[in-house]
């Protein structure tokens, strides 16, 4: 019988306990900053014996991702943290990881890069990571950080999917803040999880493979990129059902995308991780005012849900979308070129503005997102978009 | 497990093994990488001691030995580095242009 327990922790120590309780045979993390307390967490539950992982502590997140593929490719569950410079200096790891189809799961803090130095909450970190063929999670609080972790062991070591993945927390507005938050029983989230048999390891000798191999001069790389695709979009399915099999446990209920009052909105906000809390505050003070105001939260950003983003977003009139994190020089920010992507096919189009806001953790205050749906009523009653891209509350 | 690739000319995306696995052992001989040599090695057998050095050296093991005798380079997968021409200490070994004349490889 599940059972779960109220809690008053922060983000990064609910994860923790997640990853201790999926119990990974190896996490390989950089002990030191930027990491997060997730490894600290880990490390305590490691020399407390609470969990019996080999846990390696490497010289960089470059090695650190690297140790992991090797634990991976030999045929362990795998699963590390890291955040923003971290994660950039992981980068080439992470197209390997994907490429050798192995089932990481990692924890990110999401925070800004340098420079200027900076260290808190941004998506600048994460969005560099959007197309290394991770599958990519969003949490708003520190309970779905939870949750994410644990389902995505499950949607990683899905045979159909088969990819790493990578559960996302806003740096210290997750990881750190205190949150009320429930968790499972150990028995439990071991049984939904489950034990990992990898197809090929490296230390089974009984049938030996060779892992890391060489597809160039005419050879079959741009198949293996094909496949690689495949299995990202197989994943959605996967990532449904590992949902829903978890709210029949948990209770709680997970879409690829999460939307409030959308069924009537005709002006919408689109957001990723924490500031959708924030922007369902100021919706629900507008809707008492009478305003027919939604709000769109997208979960999961890879594979990126165009079809679930297009049919919420299709009857309003006017939409923003809020991105925390710059494609300079692109047409706006990460989500929002996926999300007026999403939108080109339909017949029906909102008009759609691109708000810039929080990098570096600049204060996202109810009243910024007041004024972007000020501005979406503005152009629902016919005003002119309030430019192309807007620094929402930029000096 | 023989992991049968004579028809991987055809194979589509999901016929290769997952994540570029080589499913299978042993198999790195059947990869012929030695298209790009510029020379070869070409061992004078009356010079030569049987001290083995070249075998050892060999970072390719290109080099056959049969007995411990060295009875050929072979040609499939030697890059033509130099590397035994350089340590073998009787001089038996010459490096050879490729697309010459060849002597007699004994």
């Amino acid at each position: 019988m599940p059972t779960q327990k109220t809690l008053a922790v922060t983000g990064n120590v609910l994860v923790a306990e997640a990853m201790r309780q999926c119990a990974p045979d190896v996490m390989a993390a950089y002990p030191i900053t930027p990491q997060t307390t997730i490894v600290e967490e880990f490390a305590k539950f490691v020399a407390n014996g609470r969990v019996h992982t080999e846990y390696v502590t490497v010289e960089s997140e470059h090695s650190a991702m690297s140790s992991c593929v090797g634990a991976s490719a030999a045929g362990a569950r795998v699963m590390t943290a890291t955040s923003s410079q971290g994660l950039a200096l992981m980068w080439e790891e992470l197209f390997i990881a994907a490429g050798m189809r192995l089932p990481i799961v990692m924890a990110n803090a999401n925070r800004a890069l340098s420079a200027p130095i900076n260290i808190h909450c941004d998506h600048s970190d994460i969005m560099g990571a959007r197309d290394t063929g991770w599958i990519i999670l969003f949490a708003e609080n520190a309970q779905e950080a939870y949750d994410n972790t644990i389902m995505a062991v499950r949607i990683a070591e899905h045979p159909d999917v088969m990819l790493p993945v990578m559960t996302t927390l806003d740096g210290f507005i997750t990881t750190h803040s205190i949150d009320r938050a429930e968790i499972m029983d150990d028995d439990t989230v071991k049984e939904f999880v489950g034990e990992y048999v990898p197809e090929y390891a490296l230390l089974d000798t009984d049938h030996p493979v060779s892992h890391g191999n060489f597809a160039g001069l005419g050879g079959p790389y741009f198949e293996f990129k094909r496949s690689q695709r495949n299995a990202i979009d197989r994943s959605a399915e996967v990532i449904r059902d590992v949902a829903d099999e978890w709210t029949a446990i948990c209770g709680r209920p997970f879409g690829m995308v999460e939307g409030w009052g959308m069924e009537d909105a005709e002006i919408a906000i689109v957001a990723i991780g924490s500031t959708a809390g924030n922007v369902r505050a100021v919706a629900r003070e507008l809707r008492a005012q009478g305003v027919r105001v939604g709000v769109l939260k997208v979960r999961c950003f890879r594979p990126f849900p165009f079809a679930d983003v297009a049919d919420a977003l299709a009857g309003c009139k006017a939409v923003a979308v809020l991105d925390r994190a710059e494609s300079f020089g692109a047409e706006g920010g990460p989500l929002f070129l996926e999300v007026r992507s999403a939108l080109y096919d339909r017949t029906e189009r909102p008009a759609i503005v691109n708000y810039i806001y929080g990098l570096g953790g600049s204060d996202v205050k109810l009243d910024l997102l007041r004024r972007v749906y000020s501005d979406l009523s503005d152009v629902a009653d016919g005003a002119q978009v309030p430019g192309r891209l807007v620094y929402l509350g930029a000096r | 497990m023989s992991w049968d690739i004579s028809k991987m000319g055809d194979w589509k995306a999901e016929d290769f093994p997952r994540g570029a696995v080589i499913p299978d052992a042993g198999n790195s001989r059947d990869y012929v990488t030695g298209g790009w040599r510029s020379q070869r090695p070409c061992r004078d057998d009356a010079k030569c001691t049987q001290c083995l050095l070249c075998w050892i050296y060999c970072p390719d093991s290109a080099v056959d030995v049969e007995d411990e005798k060295v009875t050929n380079f072979n040609l499939e997968h030697c890059k033509g580095c130099g590397v035994c021409a350089n340590q073998c200490p009787s001089d038996a070994i010459t490096m050879v242009p490729e697309g010459c004349e060849l002597p007699e490889v004994k």
